[in-house]
């Protein structure tokens, strides 16, 4: 099976382990990856400001990088979202390029998402050890329904002992740009998150979406925890460095 | 009622620099939340399916909207067949012209009301006590807010929903003159007190309508402190003060709506009192008004039929959306500056009243959705509150650095070499800042970002570059 990696900018930016950790995921499952080169950002940033015009050349620059491969898969609940269910609308008034989104959208999925349902990966490379506690990301868990998919995964790791913290579900006040536009109540809403997640004494906390995971990351260390460690969920589930 | 939703951010800063009002919030969070959670599960147990009945009551929303002129015509004549008078108006002003003309017509001098955000759309109260009438809350909550000077509902039904016990104690012992309480049925017992003498002597009663049922021409109102039974029975005049949009064809449409909107605002599976009431008072009858009118209000919703935003005429008031928004959460109601607050708010106040004076609040949202999914007649919010920045990118009513910002990062995506080469100096410029450690503690690119919370520093090289070196 032949699956081209989305990166994501942000992973590709801060993060880039996550995507080696992705790669080692689907090759563990049997599939043989590519990273189409000239990837950079899904247009989300561009889509979620209300620029449609930016959004959309951005959109057909992925559906055009991306379309011959037989299965698309990012590391992020947020951008999956983001090209598996807002391009078809986003070049409705282009019949040429709405075609080819819908032909393409289908086969764009999460990494979770895609490692439970189609690659089914038999063992994992993973060795963590420890508590993790998981935060469900907003996008992923709303609009592609993805709840069970890490936890089943996490579940196959003997080292992990998962603790649900109360509220996994409320968004931890990320938001992409309304987190550098409302900084103070980004970060508000981050502490209540942070709160929630403390409850469970873990080692980790653990999620799906890199930006959930940095304004996380962000408020623990402002608030003074040094220890409780961020991380994606492929960095688990692909080994700990 | 004034708006002051251009101040949005420094309102927010102010309630997050609150702590009254955050001991407050933290208090009532989750508890709308929770009851509604409990009764929709307690609905699915006993065999229903909530799912399919949001989406049976968005359709009856739908197919009114489809004809709301038809609708609206059909409720007119029923209503005045069953001897009311429907009158119209378009904005706030004709409203308090309407209600003050009625009132020298009955010559009144108090009116007592129950809650009607339409009213404070409208601003009614000031414009009665201009015309000599006195304006009676008689709503627990807004009557709270009415004797603190007028303070404006932080929450479409639970109004002081941002006030502690403790606070509103204090209000009743200042205004009343009497010990003080510390118990809600005490506290409680003394607002009827001073409320019972204004029931018997007003001659009009004001209220809202929380749907209007074309068939039989009558008006639904859901309460839960009976306060609402009084004001539409006891005075000889009963106002209605509504939306054009809270037309639904049927009682059995009604028996629908009633079902999701209680369970998604309260979480009680019927509040304590529904009331149904259907023209004006007849010979046989004991009670009821003598004169009835409808004042059947525009405000800015007739231009939405039709338009990208008629899903938000859907809405059924139910306030689900606040009490499941993070945003609302965490900064209470008043920081948006107008009627409505939350998520609803944000998409109401731009299209009412321009997007120009309210150009912070389609942003005021992480878009989580955690409104839409709860949402009784699924109005996608989120989506909603995209289009109308949308609409401002169109007019050019962003900061400018906003706009050369996104158009900037969309256009050095869009060329992948020189995106390389701007993400290299990147992550090396943020190494920089963070200086050997894992987090940045100011960022000046993005200085709000670390108003409250650190940065955590990139891992040192991009994605691209350490593929193309490890690439077998
Ligand atoms: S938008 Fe939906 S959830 Fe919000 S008040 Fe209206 S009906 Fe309720």
């Amino acid at each position: 099976m032949r699956v081209a990696l989305f990166v994501t900018c942000l992973v590709d930016m801060m993060r880039p382990r996550i995507g080696f950790a992705a790669i080692r995921l689907l090759e563990a499952a049997g599939c043989e990856v590519v990273v189409p080169e000239t990837q950079t950002c899904c247009g989300q940033p561009a889509f979620n400001s209300g620029d449609r015009a930016s959004a959309a050349k951005l959109a057909k620059k992925v559906i055009a990088e991306f379309e011959a491969h037989e299965y698309i898969v990012a590391p992020s609940g947020s951008c999956a979202d983001q090209i598996r269910n807002e391009y078809p609308g986003l070049l409705a008034d282009e019949p040429e390029w709405h075609r080819r989104a819908l032909a393409f959208c289908p086969r764009v999925f999460e990494l979770t998402d895609f490692l439970t349902r189609v690659a089914q990966p038999a063992e994992l490379p993973g060795g963590f050890r420890g508590s993790i506690t998981y935060h469900d990301s907003c996008a992923g868990l709303r609009s592609l329904g993805i709840k069970e998919q890490p936890r089943a995964l996490l579940a196959q790791l003997p080292g992990v002992e998962l603790r649900e913290m109360p509220g996994a579900e409320e968004c931890c006040g990320f938001g992409g740009t309304f987190s550098v536009k409302f900084g103070e109540i980004s970060a508000a809403i981050a502490e209540k998150k942070c709160a929630n997640a403390c409850t469970t004494n873990a080692d980790a906390i653990v999620g799906g979406d890199l930006g959930c995971l940095l304004n996380i990351e962000g408020k623990l260390r402002r608030m003074g925890d040094e220890k409780t460690r961020v991380l994606h969920v492929a960095e688990v589930l692909a080994g700990d460095r | 009622m004034q708006i002051r939703s251009m101040f949005f951010k420094a309102n927010a800063s102010a309630a997050l620099a609150n702590p009254v009002l955050q001991g407050n919030l933290r208090t009532s969070k989750g508890k709308f939340v929770d009851k509604r959670r409990a009764a929709v599960a307690d609905f699915e147990a006993e065999g229903g399916d909530f799912e399919a009945m949001r989406a049976a009551a968005a359709e009856v929303r739908n197919l009114v909207l489809k004809d709301l002129d038809l609708w609206l015509e059909k409720f007119e004549s029923a209503a005045t067949a069953r001897g009311a008078t429907v009158l119209w108006a378009k904005d706030g002003e004709e409203i308090c012209r309407h209600v003050v003309d009625i009132a020298r017509r009955h010559s009144v001098r108090k009116a007592v009301k129950s809650k009607s955000m339409l009213s404070e759309e409208a601003g009614l109260n000031q414009a009665l006590e201009a015309s000599n009438v006195q304006p009676v809350e008689t709503d627990l909550g807004e009557y709270i807010l009415q004797i603190n000077d007028n303070e404006p509902p932080s929450h479409i039904i639970a109004p002081v929903i941002h006030k502690s016990l403790d606070e509103v104690a204090d209000l009743f012992e200042k205004t009343h003159r009497k010990p003080r309480k510390t118990e809600i049925p005490e506290l409680t017992r003394e607002a009827r007190e001073a409320l019972r003498a204004h029931f018997l002597d007003a001659d009009m009663g004001i209220s809202g309508g929380n749907f209007l049922v074309a068939e039989t021409g009558s008006v639904a109102l859901v309460t839960n402190e009976g306060n609402g039974r009084m004001v539409t029975t006891l005075p000889r005049v009963h106002v209605v003060v509504t939306g054009i949009e809270k037309v639904i064809p049927t009682l059995e449409d009604l028996s629908l709506l009633l079902r999701v909107l209680i369970r998604s605002a309260t979480g009680q599976h019927i509040s304590n009192y529904v009331s149904l009431l259907t023209g004006v008072k007849r010979p046989d009858e004991h009670d009821g008004p003598e004169h009835l009118y409808y004042i059947l209000v525009d405000n800015g919703r007739a231009d939405l039929v039709g338009s990208q935003f008629q899903d938000m005429l859907r809405c059924i008031r139910c306030g689900a959306c606040m009490n499941h928004c993070p945003v609302y959460q965490t900064i209470g109601g008043h920081a948006y500056g107008w009627v409505y607050p939350g998520p609803m708010g944000s998409v109401l106040t731009p299209l009412y009243n321009g997007l120009d004076k309210a150009i912070d609040l389609p942003h005021a949202a992480t878009l989580c959705n955690q409104c839409g999914v709860v949402c009784p007649v699924k109005i996608p919010l989120p989506e909603l509150l995209r289009k109308l920045r949308e609409q401002q990118v169109e007019k050019n009513l962003r900061p400018w650095l906003e706009r050369v910002a996104i158009k900037g990062w969309a256009w050095v995506a869009g060329k992948p070499k020189l995106y390389a080469l701007g993400t290299w100096f990147g992550v090396r410029y943020l190494n920089w800042l963070a200086g050997g450690k894992n987090r940045i503690g100011v960022l000046g690119a993005a200085p709000e970002w670390t108003l409250g919370r650190d940065f955590p520093a990139p891992e040192g090289k991009t994605f691209r570059e350490l593929y193309s070196t490890r690439r077998r």
